[in-house]
């Protein structure tokens, strides 16, 4: 009886997903066809040479280095703010609590386009304009809202019996959350690192508006340049690069979303 | 007692400094800004003048400010609220009968399309919609032909790739909300000979109408932020057909030098963001008491 609606749904959700996969089919074929164009086609010769051609230092090496330094330093800066932030928030009953969560809420819906023309504003008054050490701390802050919200909801899990045995051993508080918290969420410290990560390894308009010296830029934005010097003729070369460049969030998202799920994937809810 | 409650509270410090110079520092110097005439280079970069609603009403008789505040409504129905709203409902929902393989076949084209980085979903929309590109072969291949998307319908092109970038989400949302629905809710409709359709709107809908409110909320703002996917596919243009007010405030901003009505657009966003970020915590709220 339920064989025919069945059926017709393999159908539709079949022609979906196709829709779905073409715009990437180009991607797949041009990376690894010589004469790639922007028709997708079965390349009559394909090759690795577009790998070779843009595996060289300046355009891949050093942007990528540039990629992992601003998504690792960033990630780290969340971990430790919303950590800290998180601890007081989760163990402590306060009339503070709640206001500051639904601020923290709140800022998790500002558009963050928007704020580029002040930022850059600003950062030109405090003269921090192509600083990698102030791009990182402000993409950090772009992301730590969700951060905080995160943490603090994977600190809620972990039972606060434990932490009073170290209190009644003279424990400080900082030293509990230190040897007795931080251990028992590592899983979620892990999720939120790679969440914020995935994030600012992504992120173009940023680094596009904040830093200047090329080799400063990360691979989202050098990608941009060659495309604008060379897209018009090296297609092939641009899909490998791309390729090559999305290849770690693409591991990184299969590892997270295995170990916890689509709750992960639910919680990526604001995309800079 | 009192002092040691307050310094409890000092962790929440380094996050707060954080917030409060990078976040609600540039809001505040956004709005201050846009009324006056600061600009990249020259003489009004050095010492910038208070201009007052100069840049306001600007934005009023001005042609580029309301054509780019009706792109953006007309981007925003169409690319979020329709498109991937809808889509989502109807994957999650077609999820719920298909066999397993399809659907996770179906899942992971789906999600791909969202997990890659920005710029190279960019890349790959503006290959698909070029005029040799694969939508136009497709085209072909059933005889017909295809328009030069990027020039002649740029709008159509950049709210097409943007469904297809950002679908993942609502199908993820919508997903995990009818795992919640009850089995049996929809079997003793089905007894009782609800149709299809009736069962959807009268029994499915109402059930999960506070995950498609947040769900219309969140791809709102997601959307509203738009800018890297419409800058690799148009630039805006042709003629400004497909410039938003994202694409517009970096335009006047960093391309006219014209940071003062530049950050005049950015406020006017920030407001719009302010207003549905609102209404989305309150959403929230009323859901967990």
């Amino acid at each position: 009886m339920m064989s025919r609606p069945r059926l017709a749904a393999d159908i539709a959700l079949a022609v979906i997903g196709f829709c779905f996969v073409a715009p990437l089919l180009w991607l797949l074929l041009a990376a690894v066809d010589p004469h790639a164009g922007y028709q997708t086609a079965v390349p009559s010769a394909p090759s690795m040479d577009n790998f070779g051609a843009v595996f060289t230092p300046e355009l891949l090496f050093q942007p990528l280095t540039n990629s992992f330094l601003l998504s690792a330093g960033t990630a780290a800066v969340n971990l430790v703010a919303a950590v800290l932030a998180a601890y007081p928030l989760s163990r402590y009953q306060s009339r503070f609590n709640k206001p500051f969560m639904y601020s923290v809420l709140f800022g998790t819906s500002l558009p963050v386009t928007a704020i580029m023309v002040p930022v850059y504003g600003l950062f030109v008054q405090l003269q921090l304009l192509d600083s990698m050490m102030a791009t990182i701390f402000f993409m950090a802050t772009t992301t730590l809202p969700m951060a905080i919200w995160m943490m603090k909801n994977f600190m809620d899990s972990v039972p606060l019996e434990l932490e009073e045995a170290a209190w009644m051993d003279g424990a400080s508080s900082m030293a509990a959350l230190r040897t007795i918290v931080l251990p028992l969420m590592r899983q979620g410290l892990g999720v939120v690192f790679i969440f914020v990560f995935i994030q600012a390894w992504g992120n173009f308009f940023v680094p596009f508006i904040l830093l200047l010296s090329t080799a400063k830029q990360p691979a989202a934005v050098s990608i941009f340049s060659f495309f604008g010097q060379h897209g018009a003729i090296a297609y092939g070369q641009l899909a490998a690069f791309s390729i090559l460049y999305s290849v770690p969030v693409l591991l990184l998202y299969v590892l997270v979303s295995r170990s916890v799920g689509s709750s992960f994937a639910l919680s990526g809810s604001v995309k800079g | 007692m009192t002092i040691r409650r307050y310094l409890r509270l000092l962790p929440v410090v380094p996050s707060v400094l954080l917030l409060l110079l990078f976040l609600l520092a540039p809001v505040a110097w956004s709005f201050y800004a846009s009324f006056t005439n600061a600009a990249l280079s020259g003489r009004a970069a050095r010492d910038p003048q208070w201009v007052g609603l100069e840049n306001y009403v600007r934005m009023f008789s001005d042609d580029a400010f309301p054509l780019a505040a009706w792109l953006t409504v007309v981007f925003v129905a169409a690319s979020a609220v329709l498109g991937q709203n809808v889509l989502g409902l109807l994957i999650a929902l077609l999820m719920t009968r298909s066999r397993k393989a399809v659907s996770s076949w179906v899942g992971t084209a789906v999600v791909a399309a969202w997990v890659l980085p920005e710029i190279v979903a960019a890349f790959a929309a503006y290959a698909y919609f070029n005029r040799e590109g694969t939508l136009n072969q497709m085209l072909a291949f059933f005889g017909g032909q295809g328009p030069d998307w990027l020039y002649t319908f740029p709008l159509v092109a950049i709210i097409l790739a943007n469904t297809w970038r950002g679908t993942a989400f609502s199908m993820l949302v919508y997903r995990a909300a009818l795992a919640d629905v009850p089995q049996d809710v929809s079997e003793a409709a089905l007894m009782d000979g609800a149709q299809g359709w009736q069962r959807l709107a009268f029994i499915t809908l109402p059930l999960i109408r506070s995950s498609i409110a947040t769900n219309l909320m969140l791809i709102t703002l997601q959307t509203l932020a738009v800018f890297t996917l419409i800058w690799v596919m148009t630039a805006g243009g042709p003629a400004n057909a497909s410039t938003t007010l994202p694409v517009l405030a970096y335009q006047e901003a960093f391309k006219f030098g014209d940071i003062g009505y530049g950050t005049a657009v950015a406020s006017v966003l920030i407001v719009l963001g302010v207003v549905f970020g609102a209404v989305y915590v309150r959403l929230l709220r009323e859901q967990k008491p």
